[in-house]
C-alpha cells in the first residue's frame, strides 16, 4: 500500500455538494481531488475532498463564497 | 481504465445497444399515444422488448412485464403495491437497500430476516444463508418472501429452490430481486414459482441506465405507485388496471428501452450460459491469481459454482476506500469499496467499519485486464 500522508479532508452533506466542489475546483485549478470518505469519518460511504493541509484555508474561503455545504474539515493521514 | 465494477453498472455495452439508441433518437415518437408512424414505431419496439423479456424470463405473457427506471423502482412498486399494515414479510440479511428501505418505510408491517449460517467469523465470511431458519420465521400473518437472487456484495447465489418449497408450503408470494442476475443466470418465472420479478436493465442485461422492469404474475394486482397519462381510458378518473399500463403512467424511457432491446438481442444471440461461463472464468482467474498474496481476507462461498462473477476481498487492517482509491490512482482499475448499499450483510460478516473491495467482471473484460488486477494486488499487499 502507498504511504499515508497528512491531508486536509473535507466531508460534505451529500454527493451533490461534493460534485459542486469538484466542478468549481477543476474549473479554477484549485488543489485537491475527490476520494472515498475514509472509514474513520463514517462507514456510510460518500465522497470527500482531499488536499494538502496548507491548502485548508484557501479551500474554506472558496466553499463559503460558492455556498458549498461542507460537513466537517479534518486533518488526518490518508 | 480497467473497469471491474460491473455489479454497479456495465460500462462496455454491445454495439447493438448504441446503434439502437441513436436510431431511436432520430426516429421515435411517444409510444402508446396516437397512431401516426413515429408513435407506432416506438410502440412496436416497446412491444418487441416486452416479448424479448418474456422469452428471457420464461413467460408466455409479454403484457405482464412493465418497464421501470431501475430495479429499485420495481421493488418499491412491488413492496408498496402488495403489502398492507398487519402483514409480515420474510427477507434476508443479504438484501440491498432497495429492498430494505421500502420495507422499513412501510407502516405497520413486520419483517423477519433470514440470517447467515455459522458461528465463527470464518463461517460467517462465507455469507451463506441459513435456509433451515425459514420455518422459524413463518408467522400466520406472513404474506411474502422477498429475496435477492444473488448478493451484490459476495456474489452468492440464493437457493431459490429452497425458497420455492417454503413459499409453496405456506402459500406465500415470492418476490425476487434479480438486479445482479438478469442476463447472467437462467431465470424461469414459471418453473421457479416467482410471482414478482424485479430487474435492472443496465447491469447484466447490458442496457442503458434508466431502464429496468417488473414482472407481475397474472392474478396479482399491484396498487400503482404513480398514476397519470395512459393512452387509453382517458376519460376515467382512475388509472387503468390492465397490465402493463397499470404500472406505466407517463412517457416511457423509450430511447433507453430501445437500447435494452438491442442488449436483449445480443444476449439471445450469444446465450446466457456462455455469458455466465465467460464472466465466471474471469472471476476464477482473478481469485486463483491472488491466492498467494499476503494478508488478503476473502468473502463469499468458497464453492465458486454457487456464485456469480463477483470477488470481494479486503487487505487485512486497511480501509477498503484506501484500497479502491489506490487501485484507481496508481493502476487505473475501477472497483467498488465501502458498504455497497447492503448494510446488514456487512454487519453480519464483520466488515461494517472496514467496508470491502468488490471486483465484478463482465462478458467484455479480458484475461489481460484480470492479470493486471492480480499484479496490482501483489504489489499492494
Amino acid at each position: 500500500m502507498r504511504k499515508k500522508i497528512e491531508s486536509v479532508i473535507i466531508s460534505f452533506e451529500s454527493t451533490t455538494q461534493a460534485m459542486k466542489m469538484d466542478k468549481f475546483c477543476m474549473e479554477h485549478h484549485l488543489p485537491g481531488r475527490l476520494i472515498p470518505v475514509p472509514r474513520e469519518i463514517t462507514a456510510g460511504c460518500g465522497l470527500a475532498w482531499k488536499a494538502l493541509p496548507e491548502e485548508k484555508e484557501q479551500l474554506k474561503v472558496v466553499m463559503e463564497e460558492q455556498q458549498i455545504i461542507w460537513q466537517e474539515i479534518y486533518i488526518m493521514k490518508v | 481504465m480497467i473497469y471491474l465494477d460491473n455489479a454497479a453498472t456495465t460500462m462496455k455495452k454491445p454495439s447493438q445497444v448504441l446503434d439502437a439508441v441513436i436510431e431511436a433518437f432520430q426516429n421515435m415518437g411517444n409510444a402508446g399515444r396516437g397512431a401516426h408512424r413515429a408513435t407506432i414505431n416506438a410502440s412496436r419496439m416497446i412491444y418487441e422488448t416486452r416479448e424479448l423479456l418474456a422469452n428471457l424470463f420464461g413467460s408466455e405473457k409479454p403484457e405482464r412485464f412493465a418497464f421501470t427506471s431501475n430495479a429499485t423502482e420495481a421493488l418499491n412498486i412491488a413492496i408498496h403495491g402488495l403489502l398492507k399494515p398487519g402483514d409480515h414479510v420474510i427477507t434476508t440479511v443479504c438484501e440491498h437497500n432497495s429492498v430494505l428501505r421500502p420495507l422499513y418505510k412501510m407502516d405497520g408491517i413486520e419483517i423477519g430476516f433470514l440470517p447467515l449460517k455459522g458461528d465463527t467469523m470464518e463461517e460467517k465470511a462465507q455469507a451463506i444463508l441459513d435456509y433451515s431458519k425459514l420455518e422459524d420465521l413463518y408467522q400466520p400473518n406472513t404474506k411474502a418472501v422477498i429475496v435477492t437472487h444473488a448478493s451484490n456484495l459476495t456474489g452468492n447465489i440464493t437457493d431459490l429452490r429452497e425458497i420455492k418449497s417454503f413459499v409453496k408450503k405456506h402459500n406465500l408470494l415470492l418476490i425476487v430481486d434479480a438486479a445482479q442476475t438478469a442476463g447472467i443466470l437462467p431465470i424461469d418465472v414459471e418453473k421457479m414459482g416467482i410471482d414478482i420479478l424485479c430487474f435492472s436493465g443496465h447491469k447484466g442485461l447490458m442496457g442503458p441506465q434508466g431502464t429496468g422492469g417488473i414482472y407481475v404474475r397474472e392474478g396479482i394486482e399491484l396498487a400503482p405507485f404513480i398514476v397519470g397519462g395512459s393512452g387509453i381510458q382517458s376519460y376515467s378518473k382512475e388509472h387503468p388496471k390492465q397490465m402493463p399500463t397499470a404500472l406505466e403512467a407517463g412517457t416511457l424511457n423509450a430511447h433507453g428501452i430501445a437500447g435494452l432491446h438491442g442488449a436483449l438481442c445480443f444476449i439471445k444471440e450469444i446465450g446466457i450460459e456462455k455469458i455466465y461461463k465467460r464472466e465466471h472464468d474471469l472471476m476464477k482467474r482473478f481469485l486463483k491469481g491472488i491466492q498467494g498474496a499476503q494478508g488478503i481476507l476473502y468473502y463469499g462461498n468458497s464453492d465458486l459454482s454457487k456464485r456469480i462473477a463477483t470477488a470481494t476481498i479486503n487487505f487485512k487492517g486497511v480501509d477498503s476506500g484506501e484500497v479502491s482509491d489506490e487501485l484507481m490512482e496508481e493502476y487505473q482499475i475501477a472497483v467498488r469499496s465501502g458498504a455497497h448499499c447492503a448494510p446488514l450483510i456487512h454487519e453480519a460478516i464483520g466488515t461494517k467499519e472496514q467496508g470491502a473491495v468488490r471486483f465484478s467482471m463482465s462478458y467484455f473484460n479480458t484475461e489481460e485486464e484480470i492479470d493486471r488486477a492480480v499484479a496490482a494486488i501483489y504489489e499492494m499487499a
